[in-house]
């Protein structure tokens, strides 16, 4: 597989480090694939934009930093604006039309989903955002089996909240592939 | 049995290896970005039957590892910067006193406060010499979780063997860094027992007479050698003692111990280094960002190659000459002003050859650092 | 046992100057012991730096001598990591209460298994006259040529506040309650602390004009009472002697034992 290499920006609470290391662990533990993560610590990580980095691939990594993303998801505005000229000539730039107002031209493949309000509107729970989100990356990306990150989550959390998982990554999906 | 397989960050990596080489007390406190170890052990350690304790403060936590080692325990603590800072007089303790201990220090950016949240690699010279007085000292490091995994086992088969404390200088970036972690399976790495005395009671024990391969068997506290442990120099009984003589022996024997077993203890990676007439040397998370970049200019033909150093106390200065000695440039790489670069030029037969490849301000150092300080050094502008 | 047996007379003459009150605490730890007929093998004793902390070196039983003020701290290790044993710290008030001070009140407050014993001779003796957190003002020092200013701890309210579940006082001229004091402090479970008034005749009593290590210990007599006294009522400057607090109270290791049993227990 080519190598990808992703940047998931957001706000604290969004989930977007979370985000990041269960699609990590999927392709660690269910794909065989190598991957890396890291994430922004300390005040950065405390308000403000923050951004977890996750590379995939079928061979060792060892710069562990994403330093243009393949693959960029911006979740607010204000990660938006930080991050979306960092992103790789041809990237994949996701966000949600909630959240961010795109204003700026980049050379890379736009697509703004509704990813939050049709959490919101099918799902009722904002906490299932990043799975939405996640699910939307898959669909687009194919980097992973939606089932791998079903793995992932029933190892992470507990059963009474797997179904409304299982939903917001559908949700995810489903928006994915119908822009892809 | 398949494999059990990991996807979590480093500092859970030396978790891992701990329980693996069979740790059983941890004391700490917490500090970023070593506190992951232990909030990781709160939940594993009583799992197994082992204790957890947060103490009051990082000099306490130190104080209480090598009071639980004496009663025959194998023992952790983890701390940064400024928790390594406060643990120095104790750690000297447990030199002198000859107390089996792990230390593990995720390097963060300092001095003082510093950059808590931000890589670094400035205290390798305060593991060698941050506690006062000769002496010396063991400092492993690893750059990826397989060998973060396998230094902290090792740390501990070390710190058995010779009775001594040993450091783990891990860093922020492998610290905080979630990749894969494959658990060798038990009896895989082999794990060095605690050597006991067989002295029966009612013989005369002696607690500091090294035995003709060096080694001294230890009896624990609550057995039947009752013997005083101290951090005031002292004889073969662990009585004080200030007899020129046995000042002298005790003194050499602290750094004998360590300095004549340089060798047995030397742990280090080569890279493409056969033909390379341009070797780097690196350790811990800068190694990656060094690796990455030797691979990268391999295919255009470049002879580069990687030394990457595991042991860096004591220094594996054969080692080093070794690879170095007939390279056109040695190029160390690692994020401080040039601690290892130092000590690579004081033993390399041309020190006019060896280079400095770093970075000091808190962020990662980049391959593409590492390639323009590479162009610099032979000439060719960035 | 005889009392010579609890004793390394390997080390012996021991280094404290001539009068001074430590080989009396050294006696009545011994007393107390001998009494409750423990087996040496299973006591630890564990102490820092400064004349006090030489008790350990003396005392045949596993002895671990540490650095200044950290006594606590090595023995909390020691006592968690086996609670078995009997664990005896003995320590000055200086490497107790101010270089040892934190890890004091945090020992206290976990309520863990610890013997702590305050040898207070309100004088830093082993660098040769400074003030202590316990010399109190007015007093003169080698650091106080002009006298002390510094106000002083009551080292019974200190612990007590800090949660010590047994918390006593005796001096180095009342032996026999000294003896009886450490005994019950060492049966206790729990934090238990023991301040013993101690003399300093070479420097606290010669800085301080206080006459022989005699004079010193008749005052030690006349200023102090048992606790509840009718001495203490009619002269409320008496300092009191006894024991202040014995309450039963969640010992730390026991309370580790049941987060293992829980952790064990599969959460």
């Amino acid at each position: 597989m080519e190598r990808c290499r992703m940047v998931f920006s957001g706000s604290g609470g969004q989930g977007v480090i979370t985000a990041a290391i269960i699609l990590a662990e999927a392709a660690v533990l269910y794909e065989n694939l190598t991957a890396v993560q890291t994430q922004a610590y300390g005040a950065a990580a405390r308000g403000g934009a923050t951004r977890s980095d996750v590379i995939l691939a079928d061979s060792p990594i060892n710069f562990p930093k994403v330093i243009q993303p393949n693959v960029l998801v911006c979740l607010t505005q204000e990660s938006y604006n930080k991050f979306f000229d960092i992103i790789r000539p041809g990237g994949l730039l996701i966000t949600d039309t909630r959240f961010v107002k795109t204003q700026l031209k980049v050379d890379a493949v736009q697509k703004e989903l509704p990813m939050y309000e049709t959490v919101m509107e099918k799902v009722g729970k904002p906490i299932v955002f990043n799975i939405c989100m996640l699910g939307a990356v898959v669909g687009l990306t194919e980097l992973v089996t939606p089932e791998s990150i079903m793995k992932v989550l029933e190892q992470r959390i507990p059963s009474g909240f797997i179904e409304m998982n299982r939903q917001a990554l559908d949700l995810g999906l489903e928006l994915g592939k119908k822009v892809k | 049995m398949t494999k059990q397989i990991k996807f979590i960050q480093g500092n859970e990596a030396c978790v891992e290896g701990a329980l693996y080489a069979g740790l059983d007390f941890f004391a700490g406190y917490p500090i970023t970005p070593s506190t992951e170890i232990a909030e990781h052990l709160s939940k594993l350690l009583p799992q197994k039957g082992g204790k957890f304790i947060q103490m009051e403060d990082e000099i306490a936590s130190m104080c209480a590892i090598i009071g639980a080692s004496l009663t025959g325990h194998k023992v952790l603590t983890a701390t940064s910067g400024p928790g390594f800072s406060l643990k120095q007089e104790s750690l000297g303790y447990a030199v002198m006193a000859e107390i089996p201990c792990v230390i593990v220090n995720v390097q963060r950016g300092g001095p003082s406060t510093g950059v808590p949240t931000h890589v670094s690699q400035g205290d390798v010279m305060q593991a060698r010499w941050g506690t006062h007085g000769d002496h010396s000292i063991v400092a492993l490091t690893a750059s990826n979780h397989q060998d973060v995994f396998a230094m902290t086992v090792e740390a501990f088969n070390i710190a058995e063997t010779f009775r001594t404390p040993v450091i783990l200088l891990f860093d922020e970036v492998v610290g905080h860094m979630r990749e894969r972690l494959e658990i060798p399976e038990p009896g895989e790495i082999p794990l060095v027992k605690r050597l006991r005395t067989a002295v029966k009671g009612g013989v005369d024990y002696h607690p500091y007479l090294p035995r003709e391969d060096g080694r001294l068997p230890m009896s624990d506290f609550g057995d039947v050698h009752r013997y005083n442990v101290t951090g005031l120099v002292h004889d073969m009984w662990g009585f004080p003692s200030d007899n020129p003589k046995i000042v002298h022996g005790l003194l050499r024997h602290l750094v004998d111990k360590i300095e004549n077993n340089a060798s047995q203890m030397a742990r280090y990676k080569t890279f493409y280094l056969e033909d390379a007439d341009t070797v780097l040397v690196s350790f811990g998370s800068a190694a990656r960002s060094a690796l990455h970049i030797v691979e990268s200019l391999r295919p255009r033909g470049e002879k580069i190659g990687l030394l990457e150093l595991q042991t860096i106390w004591p220094f594996p200065a054969d080692i080093v000459s070794q690879y170095c000695n007939n390279a056109k440039y040695t190029v160390v790489v690692e994020m401080n002003m040039g601690q290892v670069c130092q000590m690579v030029k004081t033993t390399v037969r041309h020190p006019e050859r060896v280079f400095l490849a770093n970075r000091i301000d808190g962020v990662f150092i980049t391959p593409t650092d590492i390639k323009n300080i590479l162009r610099l050094i032979k000439g060719k502008g960035v | 046992m005889a009392v010579k047996d609890y004793i390394r007379e390997r080390f012996f003459p021991h280094l404290w100057c001539p009068g001074c009150g430590h080989g009396i605490v050294l006696n009545g730890l011994i007393r107390a012991v001998e009494k409750l007929g423990m087996s040496r093998n299973e006591m630890v004793m564990v102490s820092g730096i400064g004349c006090s902390s030489r008790i350990s070196g003396y005392m045949d039983f596993h002895t671990l001598h540490t650095i200044h003020g950290r006594a606590l701290a090595f023995a909390t290790g020691v006592k968690l990591s086996k609670p078995e044993l009997n664990v005896i710290v003995p320590m000055g008030d200086g490497d107790a209460l101010s270089i040892g001070g934190n890890h004091f009140i945090h020992a206290a407050r976990r309520n863990i298994d610890i013997t702590a014993i305050v040898m207070n001779n309100r004088i830093y003796g082993m660098t040769g006259g400074q003030y202590s957190p316990l010399t109190g003002p007015g007093m003169m020092a080698t650091t106080a040529p002009y006298s002390n200013i510094d106000q002083e701890f009551d080292v019974v309210e200190m612990a007590r506040a800090a949660g010590a579940t047994f918390v006593a006082r005796t001096t180095a001229y009342h032996v026999q309650q000294m003896a009886d004091i450490i005994r019950a402090a060492i049966l206790h479970e729990g934090f238990s602390v023991v301040e013993v008034m101690s003399q300093c005749p070479t420097y606290f009593g010669r800085k301080n004009k206080q006459g022989s290590a005699v004079d010193m210990m008749k005052r030690m007599k006349e200023t102090t009472t048992p606790i509840g006294s009718a001495a203490k009522a009619k002269n409320p400057e008496l300092i009191e002697r006894g024991i202040f607090v014995q309450v039963d109270k969640p010992e730390y290791c026991s309370e580790y034992n049941k987060i293992i049993e829980r952790a064990m227990g599969g959460r």
